[in-house]
């Protein structure tokens, strides 16, 4: 999402004035205010909509929003003059391979007019251009360049020039080595054998696309009037649109826009920029079904119209800045913003249907209410975990830690998926220990193993003070209350935070289909070693039980 | 209340103590009225609330055992073990005493000091020996055991005499310390007085009422019971309860259950695919960036071909009249495997579940409230866990209207009485809408969530049919927190066991 900010002057005097209701306006036209201070407004612009990231853009699209002026918005597009020609050399191929450029004259650029500019230009590289990425734009005061301009790669160490910010010449691999902009975008360029260059016809460098132009031939100022405008990426469609984009905005700050040829080969030869508009059909029946309201051909037009489209007979005129109109339902959401949201009536359909929550869930909340009945307070802890807290901290040794799953780059010490809530349980007793005893205390939540079924519900059950009696006494009144057998038995392998002998393993009793019984492992339950309160620094005594809801959720009936 | 009445009210601890009440220590007075110090202190309470008397709470340093005095109290003090070692052996080596003493080498080394310095004990080539009036000195008690004996004392209370004594113990380890005592002086107001002075009746109050008595009459006939002073203040408990987060959210289900909603559940571990894209999100969409989502370096499995064949082609070139996002799409980044960062792929799973289904009986209304996760640092406002409320209505006769219809139900029962939808943008909707509720005491609209209706690129590839699916996924920490007054975030995940104590329940219902 990008933010622009627009002259308060500015919109009062070309658009309206900005009260409480203009303000509205704003809002319900997609654009959500941001702030609003003496000077500036500042509005959110949608990543489906690069048009708006000018105020021209803005403004040219809103003035059709307000009725003022609706309706396809036309531009005079002058073909090419004599040499307004960039030849696009075969070795950009594997590098970044098309470009569409043009040609606006006739500027007279103050100050905030050029700013206006460089800000479009690195808003559409932040959005659209993902950060370079999928396109660059330069923008070259024509009076420095010798037509015609050619795009080619070249081996870094050959690409000599003086870069924006920099005093002197330097190669294509020390910009990217040492300028400030050139580190930034290295990644964007490194490992390639060739990095691409705009060259004019006297062989200076005009830019080294995606990462910077140059200080010679590359420096819009105020006494620039006609500017060179190039667009360079991986997909000629979305370059074009780009392209659109700009020079629409600088034809409103009152250029001239000329196209250029493209000579991609002898045979294959584009015209840019191509202002000419996309018909897309669109169904007056379909728009109000999907609304939900009824609306005449006659007003289906006139909202169009204040999308700034034109409509005819079933088929929309696109304008060639829009980008974002893949399907009718674009269109159609369109003249829903026309229509108004505010004016849509809320409703809801009189079908009649059977609501329902997952038997799990139900479970869930029936283990919950029992055990708050017991008097236990419920806790809420992350998925997310760590090693220390996750093994370390319950008794493992740092080489011999269990396999768990870790999470990529993760921006805070939380970076596995924790492997059981018995960690969780001890971390909240050490957290308060400040607070009143006895403090008992169960969780409910998923647990992840990097086996295949990695993801299973649990529950874990603290006391403390507290012993192996008490808890074996909650853990006998909840499976009476779910009506399921239980049994606890001494363990082959003790889980390492327990005390040996004061430990059992529960054991669900099942019947299969054949009626016979069978014992399905589900957990442990027993009192805390000694050894692991102190790693926790816990000072009372901890009884605690795990277990896997997994196989309860298949038995209760 | 008039003399009588408080009279009536006295309970039978505080009768107790009343005789008592000139003592100035509080352990005569426990001693005289045979009460632990807790039931006398909390009965002293009670007189002054009921104007009886006055309680000045002063704070003194008391001098006591440390650790190790206690139990050089048992086995003496080192200086006094070596002396009966000597007393003994009459001469011993110096490694011979320290051995058969078992005193650590500073112990020892103190021990002497103090021995030589008081001239009880002579140092000859090496040995030790009694020196002349050791005799006399080795049976008496020395100033230090003296003091020992006379702790606790008051720190101000020690006398002049004993002033350098307790200092040299302080400066030995662990063998005196200073603790803080609060030490209560009472004092005995008019009306105190007055009550002293009256002849009280104690035997004739009924204190507790025992199954005895219920049996047998006579045991109250004709007495009265002791008047409660029901305003006393009393210690606070607390009871066993549903952490209040999950408090919110089982009334949120419960909402969509009565709307009609069935509910869905799916895993947390999901693969690109389902996450982002089956719901028509490119893959150079930024949100795919590890900057943004938690990806875990095992590959997913991608469903079945046909599946992924055709939300390849929803991306490549476009589906039932779409021009898609032109671009190679790359199964291998659909393989990349995340933690989900929205439940919204729990409802791109249960249509895909839908299509196989007779085509006229995929339809239905489905909701799920459960956790999501993204990338981010921890502070106030931001977290890296958060509950969305997901919900779909598949249907061939449903709309935007209706869509509005269920939000602004769900909202109105949620408590937000005022709420607005505006226009917004998400890759997977069209058309989209942000809702906003009106907050009347901070006076903003501030913003609820999104939904939409999803795109034909993701209906068509997933359920097999081009018709309106009603879709939404709105956070919901924020409606707890706006319920609970919470301000902070990380108070959701915090688990202060006395917050959660506190906390009142949640009241919608």
């Amino acid at each position: 999402m990008a933010n622009i900010k627009l002259n308060k002057k500015q919109f009062e005097k070309e658009i309206g004035k900005l009260d409480e209701k203009m303000q509205e306006k704003i809002s319900l036209f997609g654009t959500p205010i941001g702030a609003i201070t003496d000077e500036e407004v500042e509005l959110e612009v949608f990543p489906n909509r690069p048009d708006l990231l000018s105020y021209y853009g803005f403004k040219r699209a809103f003035l059709a929003y307000l009725g003022k002026k609706t309706g396809l918005k036309k531009y005079k597009v002058n073909s090419p003059k004599k040499d307004y020609t960039v030849r696009i050399d075969s070795s950009v191929k594997d590098v970044r391979p098309f470009t569409a450029c043009a040609i606006v004259s006739g500027l007279k650029l103050t100050s905030e007019g050029i700013k206006d500019m460089i800000d479009l230009q690195e808003r559409l590289h932040a959005t659209i251009g993902r950060k370079r990425k999928k396109m660059a734009i330069g923008i070259y005061p024509l009076e420095e360049i010798k037509l015609p301009i050619t795009y080619m790669a070249f081996e870094p160490d050959k690409i000599k020039f003086m870069p924006l910010g920099a005093e002197k010449e330097m190669s294509g691999l020390e910009i990217l080595e040492k300028h400030p902009v050139g580190k930034e975008y290295a990644p964007l360029l490194s490992g390639k054998s060739k990095f691409p260059i705009f060259i004019d016809s006297q062989k200076n460098i005009l830019s080294m696309p995606p990462v910077i132009n140059s200080a010679l031939t590359g420096r819009v100022t105020e006494k620039t009037t006609s500017v060179f405008v190039e667009c360079s990426g991986f997909d000629f469609e979305s370059l074009k649109k780009c392209l659109n984009i700009i020079v629409t905005s600088l034809a409103e700050m009152g250029g001239e826009i000329y196209q250029m040829e493209l000579e991609y080969d002898k045979s294959k030869k584009q015209i840019t920029p191509d202002l000419s508009t996309t018909k897309e059909k669109i169904s007056l029946e379909n728009t109000n079904k999907l609304i939900g309201i009824k609306i005449d051909e006659r007003s289906l037009k006139n909202l169009l119209e204040k999308m700034g489209y034109e409509y005819s007979k079933g088929f929309v005129e696109v304008p060639a800045w829009r980008t974002d109109i893949l399907h009718e339902v674009d269109l159609i959401e369109d003249v829903a913003v026309a229509y108004g949201y505010d004016n849509l009536i809320p409703e809801i359909p009189e079908v009649a249907t059977n609501g329902e929550e997952q038997r799990s869930e139900v479970i869930k909340r029936k283990i919950a209410e029992i055990l708050v009945g017991t008097n236990m307070l419920e806790t809420s802890n992350y998925h997310l975990t760590n090693q220390k807290t996750q093994f370390i901290l319950m008794g493992f040794k740092e080489k011999s830690q269990p396999d768990c799953i870790k999470i990529e780059s993760s921006k805070t010490d939380y970076n596995i998926l924790r492997t059981d809530l018995s960690h969780y349980a001890l971390k909240v007793l050490s957290e308060n220990l400040d607070k009143e005893y006895p403090q008992r205390l169960f969780e409910i939540g998923k647990v992840f193993t990097s086996k295949s079924k990695s993801e299973e519900e649990h529950l874990a059950i603290s006391i403390s003070p507290g012993n192996f009696t008490e808890l074996k006494q909650t853990l006998d009144y909840l499976f009476k209350m779910l009506n399921l057998n239980i049994e606890v038995k001494e363990p082959d392998k003790v889980p390492l935070h327990f005390i040996k002998g004061r430990v059992g393993e529960i054991i669900l009793k099942v019947k299969d289909e054949r009626n016979k019984e069978k014992s399905k492992p589900i957990g442990f339950v027993g009192e805390i070693h000694p050894e692991i309160l102190k790693n926790w620094k816990i000072r009372m005594p901890v009884a605690l039980l795990e277990i896997n809801l997994e196989e309860i959720f298949e038995e209760v009936q | 209340m008039d003399t009588k009445d408080i009279v009536d009210s006295l309970s039978s601890n505080e009768l107790k103590i009343l005789p008592h009440l000139e003592e100035k220590d509080i352990v005569n007075i426990c001693k005289k009225s045979n009460l632990d110090k807790t039931s006398v202190l909390r009965a002293l309470e009670y007189l002054k609330d009921k104007g009886l008397i006055d309680l000045v709470y002063e704070k003194t340093k008391i001098v006591d055992l440390g650790t190790n005095g206690i139990l050089h109290q048992k086995n003496g003090l080192p200086e006094r073990r070596l002396l009966n070692l000597i007393n003994e052996k009459r001469i011993i080596n110096f490694q011979e005493a320290q051995k058969q003493s078992k005193l650590s080498d500073e112990e020892f080394k103190i021990s002497i000091g103090t021995l030589k310095r008081k001239n009880i004990v002579d140092i000859k080539n090496q040995n030790l020996v009694l020196s002349n009036s050791g005799g006399f000195g080795a049976s008496k008690k020395t100033d230090e055991e003296l003091f020992l004996d006379s702790l606790p004392i008051n720190l101000d209370s020690i006398p002049k005499e004993q002033i350098n004594v307790f200092r040299d113990l302080q400066r030995r380890k662990d063998i005196v310390k200073i603790k803080e005592e609060t030490e209560v002086k009472i004092k005995i107001k008019d009306l105190g007085k007055k009550i002293l002075n009256l002849k009280i009746d104690h035997e004739s109050l009924i204190e507790q009422v025992t199954p005895e008595m219920i049996q047998n009459e006579k045991l109250w006939k004709g007495k009265k019971f002791r008047k409660y002073n029901i305003q006393a203040p009393l210690p606070e408990i607390s009871g066993g309860k549903r952490h209040f987060v999950n408090q919110a959210i089982d009334y949120a289900k419960k909402i969509w259950v009565e709307m009609g909603f069935q509910e869905m559940r799916g895993d947390i571990i999901n693969s690109s695919f389902w996450v982002f894209d089956s719901l028509f999100t490119a893959q150079d969409h930024p949100v795919r960036e590890m900057q943004d989502t938690f990806f875990i370096s095992k590959k997913s499995e991608l469903p079945d071909k046909k599946l992924v064949d055709s939300v390849k082609m929803a991306h490549e070139q476009g589906i039932s009249g779409s021009k898609g996002w032109r671009y190679q799409w790359d199964s291998e980044e659909a393989k990349k495997t995340v933690l989900r960062t929205h439940t919204t792929c729990i409802s791109a799973k249960k249509l895909y579940e839908l299509s196989k289904l007779p085509i006229q009986q995929r339809k239905g209304k489905f909701f799920s409230l459960d956790k999501n996760f993204r990338n981010e640092t921890v502070d106030w406002k931001h977290g890296f866990e958060f509950y969305q409320s997901e919900g779909i209505v598949v249907d061939e006769n449903v709309n935007l209207r209706h869509l509005l219809g269920y939000l602004r139900e769900f909202y109105k029962r949620m408590g937000f009485e005022k709420i607005r939808f505006l226009p917004t943008y998400y890759p997977y909707t069209e058309p989209s809408v942000q809702i906003r509720a009106w907050h009347p005491e901070r006076k903003i609209w501030f913003e609820l969530g999104g939904a939409g209706i999803f795109r034909p690129e993701i209906a068509v590839p997933l359920l097999g049919k081009n018709i309106p699916i009603l879709a939404w996924g709105q956070g919901f920490d924020r409606i707890i927190m706006d319920y609970y007054q919470i301000k902070d975030l990380r108070e959701l995940y915090k688990n202060d066991l006395e917050q959660l104590r506190k906390t009142k329940f949640w009241m919608k219902s």
